[in-house]
């Protein structure tokens, strides 16, 4: 059984094996027979039909030109935008919300041949860090269904963990993509802040999130972030300068790196197996030539604090839109009060209302510069000791997240959910890029080794992680019983 | 700042409206007592050819509903919005016409509130680092310079419009939302509370209108909304330097609303005073057809707008080299004109004010000097019978048939004695707006002044013997009997004589 990756099943498809149509129709089987983790949403069967024809044009005109990505099935997570599919963030209030248009990603991705084949389930609006507060029901983790898959991306985790598709589009905020890659056992790659448009991705926290891709090797990321990646005239914050190449840099091993370990974030609470399977990744980069140095990030510890005043603050005002005016639910009461009330009150779950109010508070009339301008003044210290660390290190490794999946249910109040993120939402509040790839099990459960680079240094990140991916296997290890049949036989 | 929840009024009209009889102060008594300080926000539409974040047009009047919006104005979730660097540049054209600093920095803000006209649930609008900062505005009342400082003039989105069935929203059966206008580039100019009176409140609409207008930003179009005011108002004692509590007042759409809003309101609050009463912090909206001011939403229940940074939008960096730039291209502002036309064409100031209300005023008549008509000549022509005109017939010179060709060419015609004045005025009103060459249509129709010497001769004593009382009248010494004389001339010529021409001849035969 293969576990066909993007290369892989590119090479199929340019040596006339395989057609577009047929790995779609392939993925959408797997992607049927993962039922019982429920990490489909919906399919984009028209759409998908559309686009594995152009897909096949596009190859049958000029195979060499075609890009690695054409006629790769994929999945993308619930608040990603494209015309004609239902997009609901994983929310009641959005339920049968059709997008008049597509985002900028997955524009790239269409125009790039690649074929859309499932729409992922997610926390709602991208908050959660289980994919417990999906408002369609939890995803189950391929590797044990009893666990998460890590959230909020947790359903573009589990169908690439599953081999059901070679890769999807996820979102990170503040781990929402290396997370549950960590938890499900694949790679996940945040890009640099800006360095892919969010238009056409449902905000949550405007200055914080940002579109990456799920693969099984971090090759077929590069290729997947090369295709999504480069200044969008439609988002303001997407950076103008050019995409460094990323093939050549990839494989240029680490010989002479010296790679920075945050000595915070190997603090306590690390679970003893993720500590030990980080240990063993550690001697493995410093055999490939690197030099492993501590450093520190002293204002680690606020950064979680600062992150939930950001980060709701924000989604505060970025899900006021969903009013029940427009689109989406709507309750139609006597008064124009009792018709919001009612609409965002039904509408919303619960974590979502939480960080609403949250958001709001902190944004409130006399505890403004309490919360949110010292959250940002404490956010700008951390961005600072990222980059006084980059002055020093070529790039960090550290866990990815202090655990490994954990049983759904078990995180019941809030903040322990909170810290599973401890390790990823730095990254985020300082815009850098940052990968989770697969460095071993704890009790049979994969452990996420994580690399972060100085902003715009994403080939440099993804360059660390390729070598070590390149002399480890654990990104081949497939899940003992993924309850799926998974990928195209071979 | 904007015009949140304006229709959400509160209360009835209790409280404020007077009855004729009450036997109180009159606004002299009040304006004797205190001395009421007055500050306007302006918010001015801008010329800009898009929406300030999309693609859309900015001139949304005529569409059906809905129809000039897109993903972005409508709020769509995923979306983000993209400056129009027009309106930037506008916004800083007329932060310099007001003369004010321009900071490097600057940056964009969310204002939270929920309406249904607001699409995101939030106003990109600029808080704590406008665009411009502390400008001034100078101008005449009765003879007083008056200046009034400007706090700063900034940017942010319109918002859609709201319709009831039912007056106010909360008594509507239903309301429908256009977002046409959401999205629009609004500046928002606020005034320091510099103004003593309605009239100075008022004379500052008018110069700063006038303005926006000569330097190509705004229309200036008070009704339809594309220039809106609301106003803050508070009394004192005379004498006294501390601030009373303020109201402010909004709904007016006209200068005559302001002034007589503020009027009212400046009674209003005097004759609370003098009860001893305290003025409650509110804000009022102005009812044209009561003449009165209604409260709609008081203190307490004021928004907590939770401003923060627009996450959406970097901080806007403007150079030194861009600002001025954009002060070498401003215009000549009206003030700087009417001193000119004084000075160049020896205008008197009020006919230089006159002129250059309107710059096509302006520029009308320096077309005329420049085609060799009089300063004077031309002045009284374009306040005069144009402008009377351009009122009846709702159409600007620049907009009719005539044009400013056309009418440079009848004011020659008269100057060169080829007509007199009643034929030209004549032909205006003729040709203003059907428009036609005035020199053709004289020659066409034989209109040309009868300027041979030996026909007004012969015409002079043929009107003098059908008129033997007349000139037996004057001769006795009744001096306006020669009127009747000259009208009989005239009109035998159809006004075509130059009536001096005919006067003197007559007095010439009549002479004993």
């Amino acid at each position: 059984m293969s576990r066909g990756t993007v290369s892989e099943l590119g090479a199929r498809l340019r040596s006339g094996e395989s057609t577009p149509a047929e790995l779609a129709a392939q993925a959408r089987s797997a992607l049927v027979s993962l039922e019982s983790l429920h990490p489909v949403l919906r399919y984009t069967d028209a759409l998908t039909e559309r686009q594995a024809g152009r897909a096949a044009r596009m190859l049958a005109e000029s195979p060499q030109q075609a890009g690695p990505l054409c006629g790769i099935p994929f999945a993308y997570k619930d608040v990603l935008c494209v015309e004609g599919v239902e997009t609901s963030a994983g929310s009641k209030i959005l339920q049968g919300f059709i997008p008049p248009y597509t985002g900028t990603a997955l524009q790239r991705l269409l125009e790039a041949g690649a074929v859309p084949i499932a729409v992922t389930n997610c926390d709602e609006f991208a908050m959660g860090s289980s994919n417990e507060n999906s408002a369609y029901g939890p995803v189950g983790n391929p590797w044990d269904a009893s666990r998460v898959p890590g959230g909020s991306s947790g359903g573009s985790a589990a169908v690439v963990a599953a081999g059901a598709v070679p890769f999807s589009l996820g979102t990170d905020t503040g781990g929402s993509i290396r997370q549950p890659a960590s938890f499900c056992g694949v790679a996940g790659f945040k890009p640099t802040y800006g360095r892919v448009s969010r238009y056409g991705l449902i905000a949550f926290a405007s200055s914080l999130d940002q579109i990456g891709p799920f693969t099984r090797s971090v090759a077929d990321a590069a290729s997947v972030f090369t295709a999504i990646a480069g200044y969008d005239p439609r988002d303001s914050t997407s950076s103008p300068l050019p995409v460094e190449p990323v093939a050549e840099q990839l494989v240029r091993g680490i010989q002479g790196m010296r790679l920075g370990v945050p000595r915070e974030y190997m603090a306590e609470g690390l679970e003893p197996g993720v500590l030990s399977a980080i240990h063993t990744a550690f001697a493995q980069l410093e055999k490939l030539g690197a030099t492993l140095v501590e450093v520190s990030l002293p204002s680690t510890e606020a950064a979680l604090s600062t992150y939930y005043i950001i980060a709701p603050a924000e989604c505060s005002a970025n899900l006021a839109r969903m009013d029940g005016v427009r689109f989406g639910l709507h309750v139609d009461r006597k008064s124009l009060t009792d018709t919001y009330l009612e609409t965002r009150g039904q509408g919303f779950g619960p974590e979502v209302k939480r960080r609403i109010m949250l958001g709001t508070y902190a944004l409130s009339s006399g505890y403004y510069d309490a919360y949110y301008r010292q959250a940002q003044k404490v956010r700008t210290l951390i961005a600072e000791e990222f980059d006084r660390a980059f002055e020093s290190v070529d790039a960090l490794v550290c866990p990815t997240s202090p655990i490994v999946a954990f049983p759904k249910g078990d995180k019941s109040d809030p903040l322990s959910m909170y810290l599973c993120d401890v390790l990823t939402l730095p990254v985020n509040l300082a815009g850098l890029p940052g990968i989770s790839i697969p460095c071993g099990l704890s009790e049979g459960l994969p452990v996420g080794l994580q690399v972060i680079g100085p902003r715009l240094k994403d080939a440099r990140v993804l360059r660390v992680a390729n070598a070590y991916e390149q002399a480890t296997a654990w990104h081949t290890q497939a899940p003992p019983s993924p309850g799926a049949v998974t990928g195209t036989p071979s | 700042m904007a015009h949140a929840g304006a229709a959400l009024a509160r209360g009835g009209y209790g409280d404020a409206v007077m009855t004729a009889t009450s036997a109180v102060s009159t606004l002299d008594q009040v304006m004797e007592r205190y001395e009421a300080v007055i500050g306007l926000e302006v918010h001015g539409q801008l010329l800009t050819q898009s929406k300030m974040f999309c693609g859309c047009s900015a001139d949304y009047i005529g569409s059906p509903p809905n129809s000039n919006t897109c993903p972005v104005c409508l709020g769509l979730p995923g979306v983000l919005p993209v400056m129009n660097r027009v309106a930037v540049e506008y916004t800083v054209r007329s932060a310099l016409a007001l003369n004010c600093e321009i900071p490097e920095h600057s940056k964009f803000d969310r204002k939270n509130y929920f309406y249904p006209d607001l699409p995101k649930g939030y106003q990109i609008s600029q808080w704590d680092m406008p665009l411009s900062l502390n400008g001034h505005l100078t101008f005449t009342v009765d003879g007083e310079e008056v200046r009034c400082g400007i706090t700063r003039v900034h940017l942010e989105e319109d918002t859609g419009t709201l319709q009831h069935a039912g007056d106010i929203l909360q008594q509507a059966r239903s309301s429908v939302v256009d977002l046409n206008r959401a999205g629009v580039p609004l500046m928002e100019i606020v005034g320091e509370p510099d103004l003593r009176s309605p009239a100075q409140a008022r004379e500052y609409l008018v110069r700063l209108r006038q303005i926006l207008v000569y330097i190509g930003v705004n229309d200036g179009n008070l009704e339809q909304g594309s220039f809106r005011c609301d106003a803050n108002i508070s009394l004192r004692k005379r004498g006294e330097t501390g601030l009373g509590v303020k109201v402010e007042v909004k709904n007016m759409n006209s200068f005559r609303a302001v002034h007589r809003a503020l009027e009212f309101e400046i009674v209003r609050q005097g004759r609370l005073l003098d009860q001893g009463q305290t003025i409650a912090q509110e804000t009022r909206g102005w009812v044209e057809a009561k003449g009165a001011t209604i409260s709609q939403r008081s203190k307490e229940y004021a928004h907590d707008y939770r401003y923060f940074p627009e996450p959406d939008l970097p901080p806007l960096h403007l150079s030194a080299e861009f600002v001025d730039r954009v002060r070498a291209a401003l215009p000549e502002l009206p003030q700087q004109l009417a001193e000119r036309l004084q000075r160049e064409h020896g205008l008197s100031a009020y006919d230089a004010a006159t002129l250059t209300a309107e710059r096509e005023d302006a520029r009308a008549f320096e077309a005329l000097v420049a085609a060799g008509v009089p300063a004077k000549v031309a002045a009284n022509w374009l306040m005069g019978e144009v402008a009377r005109l351009a009122r009846e017939t709702r159409t600007p010179l620049h907009g009719s048939g005539l044009g400013l060709e056309g009418l440079a060419s009848l004011v020659k015609l008269v100057e060169a004695g080829t007509i007199n004045g009643s034929t030209a005025k004549e032909l205006l009103e003729e040709l203003y707006l059907t428009g036609g060459d005035p020199a053709a249509v004289v020659k066409e129709r034989g209109l040309g002044q009868v300027s041979d010497q030996a026909e007004l001769e012969r015409l002079v004593g043929a009107v003098m013997a059908e008129n033997p009382a007349a000139v037996a009248d004057f001769r006795g010494g009744k001096e306006q009997a020669l009127q009747r004389l000259v009208g009989g001339v005239m009109k035998a010529t159809r006004g075509r004589a130059d009536a001096k021409v005919v006067t003197g001849l007559l007095r010439e035969r009549l002479a004993p």
